[in-house]
């Protein structure tokens, strides 16, 4: 799997999150901005990161803006930006759901 | 989650599949079906994100009671196949076809989750179907539809689509709906399989609301397709029996029980046979009864 | 040391002030002795000064105890008139003493701690800038926050001396008879700055309304003024109204609202001459509307609804289905304005109100108090003080005098908030005791209080209930949201949280970043 451009999914909307996924060189480097940083970063960090492998990507920089977003909401989200990204929207792999 | 084909289904709560906050909050408010919408509600550029949200939550939001309906995008869109795959990896409870025209295809759709079943090894027959009508072609092959396949769990009417297809729109009195709702309910109840009418979307208007379902109750509908949960108490209300169905139900149910002890094969009440039709509805006058906490463990009306 | 709640309070801070820990919140019949201002007599004439700065500069000096209102709510201009002169002027080591403080004076008060003009402050809560300043250690001395009740009770005993009370008021007389229900900027009841007026050594009057003498019905009396201070404007009549008060349509706080409906209407409670408290925000407005239909439904009128009053309350009285309004703050212009014809509108003081040490107060003849939660653990405590964050958003209000004077209480709240957990195993800040809690209503169902088996046989019967045990509701929602990082803190405590009796509940630690 190859990062072919910047994909953005989410909105700045209550319980949602906002994840934009590019191409990075270093491994998987998240930037995160939350109302729940202090009690939920790490877990929110872990979920955008185990996603991330999950779908086979390993150099991504990864830029998200949390609004309460449930885990579920936050894996959907990474998966819906790393299929954009990917431009795979159009048959995204189903295998790493 | 798994399809079952009988059971109450007085609301069909429609909540877009790319709100997040709405969708976590579905459950709560006790709708028998709850649907999940990756069609109409979902802008083209979002259909791959909806798709993503809706299958988590599936897997993991808390739905409580309600069976889970979600409506893929139709079989003219370059959406649907991954649409129907992915619900089908999802376990949802039943797939709902919008602009449904012919029995074809739902037979695509049975079809094509059957596939995903085989793919994705799940158990053949978890998944329902259901149609929405929302055309005049739609509406003249509502029979065959309706009789397309044996997961077929109902027929909804999406009246705003087929006022349009009709050359027309949606008034207050409803009769731009009549031969479309009737035709419809006809072509359920001969194939045996639910009814919904189509949403009502002015919350302003309480009047028209109740207007609108206590006319589709007489008629016979199942359920109405509701766009806010604040619809779902109002429709409960219509949907309730009364203190006399309840008992007469009872009474049905008492006699039953009474003749089998006797043993007696033919069954009477008041003189009357007691045929499977009355049976039935005596079943669903005391399930919808127990639903809406209108009878007690015991069966002691304890309604208003 | 630990107090009954098992909250970890400082050793050195305690013996230091001489606190006690919270021990229960039954208050017993203690003999408590009360004081008397001091009182420069006059015969009553030119009291209106030439100037605020001259009234404040007579009486003022560094080290004194200065108090304001919170009826104005956010439109409230007398806060920073006076505030922008004390620090004009220079003066040091103030107490600000106020019934409560509102975010227009937030930017203010930062002001005056900064320069020294405020080093310690006593409120019933603070919120937004305010809040996250003292919460990272802004203030040296720790903030005392108490109940509406415990406020009047302070004043009373002493705890809380006032040297100079500066009261804004909608319409006064040259000799101070003055109300809230008249004038530009109505705010109905002065319940509250009643304490003030009664036990401050000074109290001086802002108005922009000064009519002949006398000026009935006189909420302030003209035998407890000093000086009257003529301003161009008090306050901002739109921004009076507490922005919650509209009815709400937001689904899940219908929802709560209707459970809460059914949880009042089973319980022993709901009979003819029941007495009820709700508080703004849409859920409590949308449960009023609920209550209204239940009343009509089954012929029973209310003796009285108590506490913050809304519209939705003052047009229950309106329709004989509330016999009388005990009121000591209203929430919106409707309220207000009402006050001004019912005469079954009665206004009360913060004393009559919730005071724990008196010979009776209103909250003690309460059936039903509905009250709101940041957050509610498993042993019952709700927190309506501090944020997941651990940062001071909130205000204790009559909170705890309410859930300890109702024979039945109940907490309304979603079951989480966002990604926050609202059903919590223990609350970052105890503000009101489990023991005085017998009801949570959350979206996902209630959970009764063991302590109350009463309650939960009426329940058990009650159809479409969803009665749960309160771990399992803590359980929901951790599932939902996740477990979250336990906050971290300094060993700085920013804040004491009193209970009623003046006794320490909680304290509140500086949250590190």
């Amino acid at each position: 799997m190859e990062i072919k451009k910047t994909g953005v999914a989410g909105t700045l909307e209550s319980s949602d999150i906002q994840v934009m996924i590019s191409k990075g060189s270093n491994g998987i480097e998240i930037e995160l901005d939350s109302e729940v940083k202090k009690a939920y970063g790490d877990q929110i960090e872990k979920v955008i990161t185990e996603t991330i492998k999950n779908y086979g990507l390993n150099d991504v920089k990864v830029k998200a803006v949390d609004k309460g977003a449930l885990d579920c909401v936050i894996k959907a989200r990474t998966l819906a930006a790393a299929q954009r990204a990917t431009e795979t929207s159009d048959q995204p792999d189903l295998e790493v759901l | 989650m798994t399809y079952i084909k009988n059971r109450i289904r007085r609301t069909m709560m429609f909540v877009p599949g790319n709100n997040p906050a709405m969708i976590k909050d579905a459950g709560i408010y006790g709708a028998d079906s709850i649907m999940l919408d990756l069609e109409d509600s979902v802008s083209l550029t979002e259909k791959d994100a909806a798709r993503m949200l809706v299958y988590e939550a599936i897997k993991t939001v808390d739905f409580g009671n309600s069976e889970i309906v979600v409506r893929v995008n139709g079989q003219d869109t370059p959406f649907y196949d991954e649409d129907v795959k992915a619900m089908v990896k999802a376990g949802v409870d039943v797939i709902r076809l919008p602009k449904t025209e012919s029995a074809a295809m739902i037979q695509k759709l049975v079809k094509d989750i059957e596939h995903w079943e085989d793919e994705f090894d799940i158990e053949k027959g978890s998944i329902g179907v259901m149609a929405a009508i929302e055309s005049a072609k739609g509406v003249l092959h509502a029979p065959e539809i309706a009789e397309s396949s044996s997961l077929m769990m109902g027929l909804a009417v999406s009246g705003e689509d087929y006022t349009a297809d009709m050359h027309t729109h949606r008034f207050p009195d409803g009769r731009e709906l009549e031969f479309a709702r009737n035709m419809v309910l006809q072509a359920a109840r001969a194939a045996d399989v639910y009814a919904f009418d189509t949403v009502f979307s002015n919350m302003k208007d309480t009047e028209g609301f109740y207007r609108e379902t206590n006319y589709i109750h007489e008629l016979g509908y199942d359920g109405k397709s509701l766009v806010n949960p604040r619809q779902i108490e109002m429709v409960n209300k219509v949907f309730n029996p009364t203190k006399e169905e309840i008992e007469n139900a009872q009474n049905v149910q008492n006699t039953i029980r009474e003749a089998k002890l006797k043993g007696s094969g033919v069954i009477s009440m008041n003189g009357k046979m007691v045929d499977k039709p009355v049976v039935e509805k005596a079943n669903r006058v005391l399930e919808i009864a127990k639903a809406s906490n209108l009878i007690d463990e015991e069966g002691n009306y304890i309604g208003e | 040391m630990e107090n009954k709640v098992k909250r970890n309070l400082p050793d050195d801070l305690m013996e230091e002030m001489d606190l006690k820990p919270f021990e229960s919140a039954n208050i017993g019949h203690p003999e408590v002795q009360r004081v008397a201002p001091k009182v420069r007599v006059t015969t009553g004439q030119n009291k209106i000064a030439d100037s605020l700065e001259e009234v404040i500069k007579e009486n003022l000096k560094d080290g004194m105890t200065i108090s304001f209102h919170h009826h104005f709510r956010n439109g409230d201009f007398a806060f920073n008139k006076v505030m922008d002169l004390i620090i004009k002027l220079g003066y040091k080591d103030l107490t600000l003493a106020p019934s409560s403080l509102t975010g227009v004076m937030n930017d203010k008060i930062i002001e005056a701690i900064k320069k020294g003009v405020i080093t310690n402050i006593t409120s019933s809560g603070m919120r937004g800038s305010l809040g996250d300043f003292v919460s990272h250690g802004g203030l040296k001395n720790p903030v005392i926050f108490r109940s509406h009740g415990n406020r009047a009770r302070s004043i009373e005993e002493g705890e809380i001396k006032i040297d100079i009370a500066f009261l804004g008021v909608p319409i006064s007389d040259p000799a101070g008879n003055a109300n809230g229900q008249e004038g530009d900027a109505v705010f109905g009841s002065l319940g509250y700055a009643l304490m003030d007026a009664q036990y401050a050594n000074k109290v001086v009057l802002l108005t922009d309304n000064v009519v002949p003498y006398p000026n009935t019905p006189a909420s302030i009396k003209q035998d407890q003024v000093d000086y009257i201070v003529k301003v161009d404007q008090i306050g901002d009549p739109d921004k009076i109204g507490s922005g919650a008060t509209r009815f709400t349509k937001d689904p899940k706080e219908l929802k709560i609202a209707q459970m809460v409906n059914q949880v009042i209407v089973n319980s022993p409670y709901f009979k003819e001459g029941f007495s009820f408290q709700t508080g703004s925000g849409g859920a409590a407005l949308a449960v009023t509307r609920y209550l209204r239909q239940a009343m009509l439904d089954k012929g029973i009128t209310a003796s009285f609804a108590v506490g913050g009053i809304t519209k939705p309350t003052t047009d229950l009285l309106e329709e004989g289905l509330v016999r009388k309004v005990m009121d000591v703050q209203d929430f919106d212009k409707g309220a207000a304005q009402s006050m001004a014809k019912n005469r079954d509108q009665q206004e009360i003081d913060a004393s009559w109100y919730a005071d724990p040490h008196n010979k009776g107060a209103v909250v003690n003849n309460l059936d039903v108090s509905i009250l709101s939660a940041l957050q509610i653990d498993t042993d019952f405590n709700v927190n309506v003080m501090t944020g997941s964050d651990g940062v001071i958003r909130g205000a204790v209000g009559g909170h705890q005098d309410s859930a300890a004077g109702a024979k039945m209480t109940i907490i309304t709240a979603p079951l989480v908030r966002g990604r926050n957990a609202t059903v919590v195993p223990s609350v970052e800040t105890v503000v009101t005791p489990g023991e005085s809690i017998d009801v949570l209503v959350t979206e996902r169902g209630i959970a009764i209080n063991p302590k109350r088996q009463d309650l939960i046989e009426s329940f058990q019967k009650v159809p479409g209930l969803k009665i749960l045990d309160i771990h399992d509701l803590q359980k929901m929602a951790e599932k939902q949201v996740g477990v979250p990082k336990p906050l971290e803190y300094t060993d700085r405590t920013v804040a004491l949280v009193e209970y009623r009796d003046g006794s320490i509940i909680d304290v509140i630690k500086q949250v590190k970043d």
